[in-house]
């Protein structure tokens, strides 16, 4: 067939994904810069008021506010916090799970699994009434009635963060134990014939042959738990007590729906969506620099 | 001696993980009284139903049960019919800005669509001053978005799927008389299905679990929510019904975990697939 036949036929195919990726995402992207652009609060969108173009005025007003920087901040040491749990639990067990017998792993990855497709709410929820004040069996256990888990800033961020480590160490785990049962057997074996330690080949062979896994692993878990947003809002009912335990996704949507400062909400998307489009853009040279072709 | 010791390890963390799953459906299943109590135990000598009756009937649940079964179900249909064609169209066909595409469709994926909450607010809202079944406070709105969203992973991990199948076998199929559209839905339709499924339990997970919109969209609409949101009806400040909301979220929690251990093997093969690109 002739190349432009090819194209022709290639669009066709193509029509309907870009369709919905132009009106649905392209376009709301587009939507979402130029309402943080505008003063756009519950007057204009019920047409009370006029529009105001503020170009940057919302942004200015994000940057001089003191709560959005400890949001911020608390978004990212909260992200730092489940990732580094994430990947440390999921290696762990990766690297266990190689080394017990089918029926163990298999009890494991059983457990695991049924963590992993736990909706985020039913999750949540889970957690939450495993750590009841008054009837929760942990403080059953602990022998601590009474104790509540969510009043305290820091424990409230200290159990949502261990609920998102519980359901989302799964999948580094599978992805490494695949990736670790991948290296083939005549490479170890080289590195045993040539006198390497266990601890040397692990270090000197397996991790560097699994250092595209781990990439792809890390990014990810950053990426998702930058915008956790379910857990946090149904553990700390919306952002806890005074908003203490708010991060950038659950601001966004306060300030958008519940303050109807839409245009405040939009300018925090936009931060939100630069941070992570940084993060991609690492992540895709490293990918390059890794090997990958598109 | 080692060994055991990391088995046995391991089997614990197993039942450490599990145990808030055990926790809920144990819980679903205990009557009110020894769920309201100061000494709760693992365990239950007078299993009931009531929770999951009071969940059915008080909150309607059976009906956001629907609910989320056909948006998920529709996301997941036309989620495979799009999915498939741009991905044969991607793999298959060579055209210049073939590799922008593709690069857009990566950084696409790291958008938060939690940031396009405001502006999808909006566009649904216009969208149903015309087309009302897909504007605000009907489950339309909420297919649209989730088949946005699923799409740019979908096409991505079915890439690897189609480039699997031979480039001869389509020649053969051509000398054989078959039409193009023929080839597609007969012959490289059922060979990429199991990247199919892998992709189709994805986009329904992604509709099943979602939250957010749910939340945003449907808002005073009350036959048209979904599972996530219903399961906050019984979220009060003060006075929770653990029983009721254990015995919903075991509800939620099933169809996902039935489907997942249906397809883990081509999950997880489909995942380092589309890892592997």
């Amino acid at each position: 067939m002739t190349s432009k036949g090819q194209g022709r036929t290639a669009f066709a195919y193509l029509t309907p994904a870009l369709l919905v990726l132009a009106g649905l995402l392209a376009y709301p992207i587009y939507q979402l810069v130029l309402i943080s652009l505008y003063d756009y609060g519950q007057e204009q969108v019920s047409g009370g008021a006029p529009l105001t173009f503020l170009g940057l005025g919302n942004y200015q007003n994000l940057l001089g506010n003191q709560q959005f920087w400890t949001v911020l901040g608390q978004t990212v040491a909260f992200a730092a916090v489940c990732v580094v749990g994430t990947l440390l639990v999921g290696a762990v067990l990766a690297i266990l799970a190689t080394r017990v017998r089918t029926w163990v792993r298999m009890t494991l990855f059983l457990a695991a699994l049924g963590a992993w497709s736990t909706p985020a709410v039913a999750g949540s929820t889970i957690w939450l009434f495993l750590f009841d004040a008054n009837f929760g069996f942990v403080n059953e256990v602990l022998g601590i009635q009474g104790f509540s888990w969510t009043f305290d800033k820091w424990t409230a961020f200290g159990l949502v963060a261990a609920q998102v480590i519980w359901c989302s160490f799964p999948f580094v785990m599978v992805t490494l134990y695949a990736g670790i049962k991948a290296i083939p057997g005549e490479v170890l074996e080289a590195a045993a014939l040539d006198g390497a330690s266990a601890f040397r080949t692990a270090w000197s062979v397996t991790l560097p042959l699994l250092r595209p896994i781990i990439l792809v692993v890390t990014i990810q878990s950053i990426i998702w738990d930058f915008k956790v947003f379910t857990q946090i809002y149904v553990m700390t009912n919306g952002g806890g007590i005074a908003g203490r335990n708010l991060v950038l996704n659950v601001y966004a949507y306060q300030q958008a729906f519940a303050a109807s400062e839409y245009g405040l909400g939009a300018a925090i998307g936009v931060v939100m969506t630069v941070l992570l489009l940084a993060i991609t853009m690492f992540y895709l040279r490293a990918l390059r620099r890794s090997g990958e072709v598109l | 001696m080692r060994r055991w010791l990391t088995e046995g390890f391991v089997l614990v963390i197993a039942g450490v993980v599990a145990f808030p799953l055990f926790w809920m459906v144990l819980s679903a299943f205990k009557p009110e009284d020894e769920i309201i109590s100061a000494d709760p135990v693992p365990w239950t000598t007078r299993p009931t139903l009531d929770s999951f009756t009071r969940a059915l009937t008080v909150a309607n649940f059976g009906r956001y049960f629907l609910n989320s079964v056909v948006v998920a179900l529709i996301v997941v249909f036309l989620s495979i019919l799009i999915s498939f064609l741009a991905a044969t169209a991607l793999t298959r066909f060579r055209f210049r800005s073939r590799t922008t595409l593709l690069i857009m469709l990566l950084v696409v994926q790291m958008v938060p669509v939690e940031a396009l909450t405001v502006p999808l607010f909006f566009l649904m809202r216009s969208v149903g001053d015309s087309v009302p079944a897909f504007g605000l406070n009907h489950l339309g709105s909420l297919v649209l978005v989730h088949l946005a969203f699923s799409l740019p992973f979908a096409i991505w991990m079915l890439r690897g799927f189609v480039a699997a199948v031979p480039v001869e076998l389509e020649e053969a199929a051509t000398l054989d008389g078959a039409s193009r559209f023929r080839f597609l839905w007969q012959v490289l339709f059922p060979l990429v299905a199991p990247g199919l499924v892998a992709t189709s339990v994805l986009s329904f997970i992604h509709a099943w679990n979602d939250f957010l919109f749910a939340k945003t969209f449907i808002i005073s609409a009350v036959e048209n929510q979904t599972l996530p949101l219903a399961l906050q009806v019984f979220v009060k400040p003060d006075q929770n019904d653990w029983g009721a909301i254990m015995a919903g979220s075991t509800l939620m929690t099933i169809p996902v975990l039935i489907f997942f251990m249906l397809v883990q093997r081509r999950l997880v093969s489909g995942l380092a697939g589309a890892v592997k690109g």
